[in-house]
Parts: C-alpha cells; structure tokens; sequence
C-alpha cells in the first residue's frame, strides 16, 4: 500500500522567477496530483480604471508585467483604438512592431537563460543573459528604458526611430545572429540538456487544445494557431509561419522558443524594409463608447484585453486575461505523472510570467 | 476593424447545452470575464475556432448571482470560475475543483463587486475648458 | 548528441574583457533617449498645473497661490509624462539616472 504525501512546492523556491504555490501529492517518488494556487501578487490593477484616465491609464498597463511589458502596452492601445475607431498612422504600426519582437527576443533570450538555471547549467544560464544585454541596450537606445519602454500611447508612439539608427539595429542584430546561435545549439545539441528534457512533460495536441493552452506551450505540441496572423497593426504586410513541434515534451517547446528568436530577427529586417516616413501619432479627442476585445501574441502566448467603455473618461471595466493564466490547467496535467525532481524543468517549461497571471 | 465579434446573449439555464455545442463544433475557450453593472452582473464567455472569435454574453442578478458551472465540458474553465467566484462573489453549482473562497485570499470579500464612483462633473468641465 | 559543447564557449570567454561593467570606477554608458532625472526651471513656470494631473504616479504637487512645486523623487517613475504635458517647456528630461539618496525627502520650488 503505497503511502500519499503532500509536498509544498513554492512560493518561494530557487528556481522560480515569482511567486507561485503548489501542493503536490506524491506518491513513491512520482507526483499523482497538483493544485495550484496562486494570488501573492495580486494587485488588482483592474480596478484602478476607475481612478485613472483612460489615456493615462497605459503607464498602469505597461507595469502588469516586467518581462512582457511593451506588448501589454500596445494591446491596451490597440483596444481603445478599436473602440475609438481611430486610424493608427504606418509608420507607428511598424515601429511598434519592430519594439514587440524586440521584446519577443529579450523575453525568450531570458527564458533560455531560467530554463538553463532550472537543471543546474549556471554558466549557460550567464551566457543567455550576456546576450540578451545587447538587445537591452538597442532597446534603450530607442526608447529610453530598458525594460519598460514607455514608448507605446493611445493613437500611435511617443519616439521615433530615424531610417539610419533601423538600418543600424538590422545589421548589429543579423551580425549577432552568429553569437545567438552557438548558445542556442548547445540547447539543442547537447547531450546533458537533452537528458533533463526529452521525454518529460508531454502534452498530447488534443490536451492543448481542450485544456486552452496558448502559445509555445500549444505550439510545442502541434496546435497550430498564433495570433500574429490575426494581422493587427503592420502584422499584414509581412509574411511569416507559425512555428510548430509535434512532439509536445519540454524539448519540442525549447525548440519552438529557440526558432522564434530568429524568425523575430527575420521579422524586424523585414519590416525595416517596408517602413515609409510619415507621422507617428494622430491626436485623440473625445471619450471611448462602445466595448471590444484586443487579442495580440505575447512572448508567452495569447493575451486578450476586454475593455467597456461608457462615454466618460474613465472606462467600466477593462479585464486582462495573460496567456500564463490560460496554461494553469496545461501545467496540472503536464504535472500528473512526472518525477519529483523533474517538476522545476516543467513548471518552468510553461514560462510562468506570475506577476502577469495575478496582475 | 481588426476582426469581426459575434455576440450571443444567453440566460444561465441554456448555458450548459450551448456550451457543448461548442465543444463538440471543436471551439476553444478562451477567457470568461464578469463585469459589474448597475443593476447586476454580466458574463462574458469567449470561444475561437481558426482565429473567429465569439461570445457568449450571460446577464445574472444581483441577489441570486448563480450560473451552472462549464467545468464538465472544459476542464480548463475551473480557474476563470474559480478567480470569478472570488472577486465577484458569482457561485457556480458543479465547478470540478472548487477552492471555496481561497483562489485569491484578498482582504476584502468580493472586492470587484462594486459599482464605480459617480464620475466627478466639475472634473469633466475642467478638462474641457482648458 | 554532443557532450561537452559548452567548452569552446568557455574557452573563449577565458580570452575575452568581461562582459561586465566595473561601475563605480567606469560609468556606464548612457544614450541620448535615456529617461533620466527631472529637472526643473521654476522661473519659467506658470504653476497651471498640468504636470500635476498628468502624472500617473502622482509625484507632482502644485501649489498656486505660494508659487510652489513639489517633486517626490521616490515616486517619480521617470516616464515622461509631464515632460510632454507642460505648455511652457519648463521640465526637462537628464539622460542619466538620479543619484541614490540616503534621506526621503521632497524637493521643493519656490519662483523668485
């Protein structure tokens, strides 16, 4: 008769970035159960619409997250431009999408970085981080921070980028794409990673699908849907695919995170190429009427904001579900099965962003 | 307009039955959401199949604010119901893993289950005039 | 499968600078749209006010009557907002970061 013990993993652990409590029901080495349980960063930032203007209200927006923060920003934008109807000028819609997979890069460059913290490799851990400095430091030559960019307003941008400086940033990061990619293959190729990784964790295409997993998480399991090809902004000017592994274990969503930095690479260059001079901003007058919800892909997944507006200048309700709360239930059935000392690696594998699940 | 959304408004009774609609038509869920309105609550269940997006909209009353849970149909729902029942005071009779009250342990029950203050007029005209 | 494919990383690293910056005795480098400190001109002012309503952080206080304004630098979050928001251009923007204080205090201007 084997006995069930319960183990308290978190909130506090080394491996984890935030914040986040489960209770595991082991039994003989092998986790049977888990129950998450989250709610040690909840701010209730989606109460403060109603103390704040809604055009003052995406500084507040851009704070949810730290990792995540520019996408957060431009979503909400997006979704009272939606409301508004109000036309976003070319030349903003591609900045703001050369600043997005920007932070696409850094969130993944970061997440290499953690996953290889969460089995020990602490000197490839470093690395991730050294290279992910370059990218803050082009981030910060553009906007002014380098981890909340402050760049984003409702009806366009606040910085421009000049023709000369976007050259600039393609040709550093094409060149960079070389230093990139010997760190990347030691993800793909070596074997002590391979070890931790494959073969653990895996999530059948009919369970991502069901249980809302969204993002690299779905993606590594063959689902395929990203919501770039909704073609918001300057999305449906450039072509790209989905990227998708169907082996669905913790291997398959490295991988789908490693070939995503590149394509984000290919997609800056390809917008640099097409970005005409022009306006970056158009004035906004008036208040939001009406009610929408914005979908766009964050590094993690899905995020879709849902904003009500009544015709004054504070909005009703603005309600933000993060793509890290849609793979709460992807993680639980992920858990069920695994070895104790594999739950870090596969907590990890869903990019947990707590600060934004709990916001 | 980035997409077009469809809109469905539905009483809690025949939710249950269009939700499984749904999922046997292969519709994910995406997000269930409350708002509070003036003289109830209102919520909103969204589904996306190959990226068109729509919504069911379920209105309940103040004074019985209860709605059959989805969880038998999609497992994934328990968080949305469980964050709703907690921040909302919203009940959901069948949920398949019920944290009772704990998902978010604010200081304050029910902490969004309030109507925003009345919008301050002199402030309004303030802004205008300058 | 490869083991050991870290090695020729490190090996190299052994060769290169340090990818670090030894701050305090080298300062790092800043850009030139690097959101630093607030300064502040108080003759310029026109105490309206703007500044005040616009910040999101509420570092702002502005006092008409004593000619006042008020900065809470433990508050500010250096955005910029009332950088944009002033009609008379009198708040500027530093491209480095304010230095770290050992007191919390506010800072306080008077016009002449």
């Amino acid at each position: 008769m084997t006995k069930r013990t319960i183990i308290p993993f978190g909130p506090q652990h080394p491996v984890l970035p935030e914040p986040v409590h489960l209770e595991l029901a082991v039994e003989d080495g092998k986790v049977v159960e888990a129950i998450p349980s989250v709610g040690f960063i909840h701010r209730g930032l989606e109460k403060l619409v109603e103390k704040k203007d809604f055009f003052d209200f995406v500084f507040v927006a851009e704070r949810i997250c730290g990792i995540c923060s520019f996408i957060h920003g431009m979503t909400y934008c997006i979704v009272i431009e939606e409301i508004m109807k109000i036309e976003v000028p070319e030349r903003a819609q591609y900045l703001r999408l050369v600043w997005s997979e920007l932070s696409r890069i850094h969130s993944h460059l970061l997440w290499l970085g953690l996953m290889a913290d969460a089995f020990g490799f602490e000197s490839l851990f470093m690395h991730c981080w050294r290279l992910r400095e370059k990218i803050l430091d082009i981030i910060e030559e553009t906007t002014g921070g380098r981890v909340i960019f402050g760049s984003c307003k409702v009806g366009g941008v606040r910085k421009d980028i000049s023709a000369e400086a976007l050259g600039r940033i393609v040709k550093v990061l094409q060149a960079y794409e070389r230093e990139i990619r010997e760190i990347t293959d030691v993800f793909i190729a070596d074997g002590s990673v391979k070890h931790r990784m494959s073969g653990v964790g895996v999530l059948s295409k009919e369970d991502a699908y069901h249980l809302g997993a969204v993002g690299p998480t779905a993606r590594g399991s063959g689902v395929d849907f990203d919501m770039r090809k909704l073609r918001y902004g300057a999305y449906k000017n450039i072509s790209f695919a989905p990227v998708l592994e169907t082996a669905g274990d913790c291997y398959s969503r490295c991988h789908v995170r490693i070939r995503e930095l590149f394509q984000s690479i290919d997609l800056i260059d390809q917008a640099a190429r097409k970005i005409s001079p022009g306006p970056i901003e158009v004035k906004v007058s008036g208040f939001p009427d009406g009610e929408f919800f914005a979908r766009t892909e964050q590094p993690r997944g899905e995020v879709i904001y849902y904003a009500k507006a009544n015709g004054t200048k504070f909005l009703q309700r603005l309600r933000v579900r993060t793509p890290t709360f849609a793979n709460i239930p992807a993680l639980v059935k992920i858990l069920q099965g695994c070895d104790v000392a594999d739950v870090p690696v596969l907590i990890l594998t869903i990019d947990p962003c707590i600060s934004c699940t709990e916001r | 307009m980035i997409e077009e959304q469809k809109s469905i408004h539905v009483t809690p009774a025949e939710l249950v039955e269009k939700v499984q609609v749904f999922f046997n038509d292969g519709w994910r869920l995406v997000q269930i959401g409350c708002t509070r309105l003036e003289n109830g609550l209102e919520l909103n269940y969204s589904f996306d199949k190959h990226y068109q997006f729509c919504n069911l909209k379920v209105f309940v009353p103040l004074n019985t604010p209860e709605v059959p849970s989805i969880s038998p149909v999609y497992w994934g729902a328990f968080i949305y119901e469980n964050e709703t029942q907690d921040l909302f005071g919203v009940k959901f009779p069948g949920l398949v893993l019920d944290y009772k009250g704990s998902f978010y342990k604010t200081s304050v029950k029910n902490p969004f289950n309030t109507c925003s203050e009345q919008i301050n007029i002199k402030d309004i005209k303030k802004d205008l005039a300058l | 499968m490869s083991l050991f494919s870290m090695s020729w990383v490190v090996l190299k690293s052994l060769f290169r600078s340090p990818a670090t910056v030894r701050y305090p005795f080298v300062q790092k480098h800043y850009y030139e749209n690097t959101r630093g400190k607030i300064l502040f001109e108080v003759n310029t002012c026109i105490f309206c006010g703007l500044c005040q309503r616009k910040c999101p952080a509420g570092a702002i206080m502005v006092e008409r009557k004593d000619k006042k304004w008020e900065l809470d630098r433990f508050k500010c979050i250096i955005c910029g907002a009332c950088v944009e928001a002033c009609p008379k251009k009198c708040i500027h923007m530093e491209h480095s970061h304010a230095k770290p204080a050992v007191i919390k205090e506010k800072e306080n201007h008077i016009h002449a």
